[in-house]
């Protein structure tokens, strides 16, 4: 089976947000930029099913729409252990753009792994969407995927509680929390050997974006802490539930 | 002149940091209270291939330069400088040496598994009257045809226990002076080796620092590294190379001090306010920053040179005397800015101040840094 | 033209996040002069279907076959795509739930539809389309115009709130267009969480510090945890005195946490422990000292000795969960 791993490049998580004077654009200036969190344990997930399911998998490619700028994610993503990359050329606009692009590449694959959501502009649509492009099945929200005998099982989780599934190949699964444990960090040889493998450049295909990111705004700075009397602990809970929302 | 890194060294600086902030935080306290070895560690270290991740990869090594190599043991000792010095003389100590004067059958049989970091490799030249003046040496390696016959014993040797293979620098000659000594390559199982106690030492307590006892030691002639008499002039290369990663790993604990210093002054409030607003603290910081990055930048211009084929032993000694003094001053301010959080463990900067202490003597004092520098303006 | 909604069900019952987003759905048909349609998969009983009918929906499409009884993201697809066109639809509103993450994204691209998920207000225009949705993990909103003729939303929880109308609304039966090649997965098990919420993944923490007293002070906290579905933390000193086992330490050199709400008893919130939880959305304090840091850190706080506000707190809450249900 040949494996698909679909990068994002993301601003770095502890990243202090800016954007630029009129707040329509993220400012990039001096972002260090990693691969998105959940990809990264996508990544990791496949090259564990390398090394224990024997020849089930012949190979795992990482992909990513952008520009030159994406390289070093690639890169760093082969040093890790991916065995090629890919860049399809093309500023990545909204999720069905990069969706489409992505499908190019992706229908010559088995397994196609896509992170629950990038950690910039949180869309979680971008995996639903290249299965939908490619007519395949999609697994979303996967805490588990395995290979038995050559079958696929996936966990997802579901509110309260998680399923097992089997499903046909190819697919897109979604993966989230758990799908592995920790990122590897790139070894010296995987770095060094990470020169020779190859990247290559495809260009993008003709299509659009349906939605585009026009302005942004910061959150309010924090407020001064609210003091509710002793003798009115419901206020609290009032305010948890109605004003924070988070009860 | 360019000051940008590659994307190469950004990666490996990176994955020193990525191994350092998710691992060795978890336990360097309890390691450091305990004075216990870093095993798993450098077990995973050496698996990551950073034990001999400067050695030529024929020879099972890393392949990365030198700058890389600054990069990482910053990150790591910006963390657990316990950790790093011993990275750093298994690295440009023990293989450099080995590599850049072994013979083929030496580097086959040695330097391969001290690059995979199978085996770990320690420098034993200080001994209890001769410390950096190399020429001074009383171990004794007696020439007995087709072996040697080492006797003496050696001080404050990093890595004593953990390793397997030495490098010991014994006289063969006396009576030639420095031109008489030789360094050789010596197996730690072989009958006549003794350590003495492990050192309670100051800091960096997880590294394992001991005397070695010789009693009789045969060690073969093919052991000897280089021709017969080579020795003073191999610890002086191999220092040399050494004093890069001290340096460096003086800039990483100086740098770690200064990046909890600033936090603590953005968190911590005095006067209603935090205590990065005033300027007593600011200007502290500030002065901190400029040292650190003038080290970093003398370290980074050593490793350089060094990776270019050119001279480097002035530069490198600059480096290693000025970040390890500065180390010391930092995180002297660093402990201070802290308060009373700083004076106890929990906060870090305590102990990066009692590691700071050792890069300012081992490898060479501060003192004996100045006098290379200066011999090297002064001489005709 | 219609706005579709579709609402998920949980054994055949509705949760508040349905009526939030048919009362979402409502608000913006309003404004452009159409109307509310749900679809609804699944076995649902027509009482439970006609309340959607409250909170705006003219008209209910359930589809029930045995089929559809488990999640298929491909399946799942085509029944609202078949329905949204049926209805003419020109606004999708989904919950941003694991079912919304899940479909969403494939329905839009059916539809041809952009999609923006996470969506936290109404509109702020109609021409060009314009909705609000958080960014960088909760760091920043962003405006994001939708430029195609058929738009797809999914709606952040608890973001909108509820509003019952005087409205009833219409059931029709509708059986999709299916063939056996729509189903590719198979769900094989299911297993329902029962038991403590772990700690790195909860939403919601309990943490008790010194102020507890005592170790035997920690059952109405862990009751305030039950209740919240939370996980239970604590501070430094309590896991070194061994009152509270060391996996619960949270702070600088515990663990590092961000929920969306930290409840800090009795904690006076030293530097090192705020370090640990400084992430977390909202923190509430209840502490007697009204000096204690904690306070700095906090959103809501409440000054008082904890083990009597404790009690008051665990009822309220209780209370404010049953109105909810």
């Amino acid at each position: 089976m040949k494996v698909l791993i679909c990068i994002s490049n993301v601003p770095d998580t502890t990243t202090k947000i800016r954007f630029n004077a009129d707040n329509t654009a993220f400012d990039t200036a001096g972002i260090q930029w990693i691969i998105n969190p959940w990809d990264e344990l996508a990544l990791t997930r496949a090259l564990e099913l390398k090394e224990t399911t024997g020849d089930t998998i012949e190979k795992i490619t990482v992909v990513a729409v952008g520009l030159k700028d994406a390289e070093p994610t690639l890169r760093k993503a082969l040093a890790i252990g991916a065995d090629d990359a890919v860049r399809i050329d093309a500023e990545p606009k909204d999720a069905f753009f990069v969706a489409e692009q992505l499908a190019q590449v992706a229908k010559d694959y088995d397994i196609i792994l896509c992170g629950i959501e990038a950690s910039d502009y949180n869309g979680s649509a971008v995996g639903g969407m290249l299965s939908e492009f490619l007519n395949i099945p999609s697994v979303s929200s996967v805490s588990k995927l395995n290979i038995e005998n050559g079958d696929v099982k996936v966990n997802r989780e579901i509110d309260g509680g998680s399923e097992t599934l089997s499903t046909e190949v190819p697919f897109v699964a979604i993966v989230q929390k758990g799908i592995a444990l920790e990122p590897r960090i790139p070894s010296m040889r995987g770095i060094m050997m990470a020169r020779k493998k190859p990247l290559n450049v495809l260009p993008a295909v003709e299509t659009e974006a349906l939605t585009e990111f026009v302005s942004y705004e910061l959150p309010p700075a924090k407020s001064a802490c609210k003091i509710v009397d002793t003798e009115n602990v419901k206020e609290l809970v009032d305010l948890l539930h109605n004003e924070a929302k988070v009860i | 002149m360019d000051f940008e890194f590659t994307e190469e060294q950004l990666m490996i600086r990176q994955a020193a940091r990525d191994y350092a902030e998710r691992e060795l935080i978890q336990d360097v306290l309890e390691r450091d209270a305990k004075a216990e070895f870093p095993t798993r560690h450098i077990k995973n270290l050496a698996d990551l291939g950073f034990m001999g991740m400067i050695v030529d990869p024929k020879y099972d090594g890393g392949g990365m330069d030198t700058i890389s190599y600054v990069l990482a043991i910053e990150e790591i000792s910006k963390i657990d400088s316990s950790v790093s010095v011993i990275l750093s003389v298994n690295n440009s100590l023990v293989c450099y040496g080995i590599e850049k004067f072994g013979i083929e059958e030496q580097k086959e049989k040695y330097l391969k598994p001290l690059a995979r970091g199978e085996k770990i490799g320690a420098f034993l030249l200080s001994e209890p009257e001769a410390g950096s003046d190399a020429s001074k040496q009383r171990t004794i390696a007696e020439d007995k045809g087709d072996y040697y016959l080492i006797n003496g014993t050696k001080n404050w040797i990093s890595n004593a226990n953990s390793a397997s293979i030495y490098i010991v620098i014994a006289h063969t000659h006396p009576e030639k002076g420095h031109k008489g000594i030789n360094a050789f390559i010596v197996e730690k199982n072989s009958p006549g080796i003794s350590l003495g106690p492990h050192e309670d030492k100051m800091g960096m307590r997880s590294s394992d620092t001991h005397s070695v006892m010789f009693t009789d030691v045969k060690v073969p002639k093919e052991n000897r590294i280089g021709e017969d008499g080579f020795g003073f002039k191999f610890a002086m290369k191999a220092l040399e190379a050494g004093r890069i990663g001290i340096a460096a790993q003086a800039v990483g604990i100086a740098s770690g001090a200064l990046d909890r210093a600033i936090q603590y002054a953005k968190e911590r409030k005095a006067f209603g306010t935090e205590i990065a607003n005033h300027q007593a603290i600011a200007f502290k910081i500030s002065d901190m920053a400029v040292k650190v990055e003038n080290a970093r930048n003398l370290c980074l211009k050593a490793a350089w040179l060094k990776d270019q084929g050119k001279p480097f032993a002035t530069a490198s000694s600059m480096a290693k005397q000025y970040a390890a003094d500065i180390a010391m001053e930092v995180t002297t301010e660093a402990v201070q800015i802290h308060g009373g959080y700083g004076y106890v463990k929990e906060y870090h900067v305590e102990r990066l101040m009692r590691e700071a202490k050792l890069t300012q003597i081992y490898e060479g004092t501060s003192e004996i840094q100045k006098i290379v520098i200066s011999r090297s303006l002064l001489s005709d | 033209m219609s706005v579709l909604v579709y609402t998920e069900n949980w054994d055949g019952k509705f949760k508040k996040l349905n009526f939030e987003q048919v009362s979402y759905a409502s608000e913006i048909a309003k404004n452009i002069n159409t109307s509310v349609v749900v679809v609804s998969i699944g076995n649902v009983e027509e009482t439970e279907l006609k309340k959607l009918g409250d909170y705006g929906a003219e008209k209910v499409i359930s589809i029930n076959e045995i089929k559809l009884n488990k999640l298929d993201n491909q399946a799942y697809t085509k029944v609202i795509s078949q329905v949204a066109e049926k209805e003419k639809t020109t606004i999708l509103v989904f919950a941003n739930n694991y079912t919304g993450k899940a479909v969403a994204p494939r329905v839009s691209v059916k539809l041809k539809a952009g999609l923006v998920s996470g969506v936290t207000a109404l509109p702020s225009n109609y021409e060009p389309f314009t909705v609000r949705k958080k960014v960088f993990t909760g760091k920043a909103f962003a405006d994001v115009v939708i430029k195609s003729p058929v738009k797809g939303l999914t709606l952040a929880q608890n973001s909108f709130g509820l509003i019952e109308t005087e409205n009833k609304a219409q059931i029709e039966k509708f059986v999709p267009e299916l063939s056996d090649e729509d189903f590719r997965t198979n769900v094989e098990d299911v297993k329902k969480i029962t038991g403590k919420v772990l700690l790195n993944d909860a939403e919601i923490v309990v943490s008790g510090g010194r102020g507890m007293k005592g170790p035997e002070n920690w059952g109405p906290l862990e009751e305030l945890a039950d209740v919240l579905g939370a996980a239970i933390a604590c501070s430094r000193p309590v896991a070194d005195e061994e009152w509270r086992p060391h996996e619960e330490h949270v702070g600088q050199t515990g663990k590092i946490i961000a929920p969306n709400l930290y409840f800090a008893l009795g904690i006076s919130g030293a530097i090192q422990h705020l370090g640990g939880v400084s992430s977390s959305k909202y923190i509430v304090a209840i502490n007697k000292d009204n000096d204690a840091p904690i306070f700095e850190a906090a959103d809501y706080g409440i000054i008082g000795d904890v083990h009597k506000i404790l009690p008051e707190l665990i009822s309220a809450v209780k209370e404010m969960k049953a109105a909810e249900n």
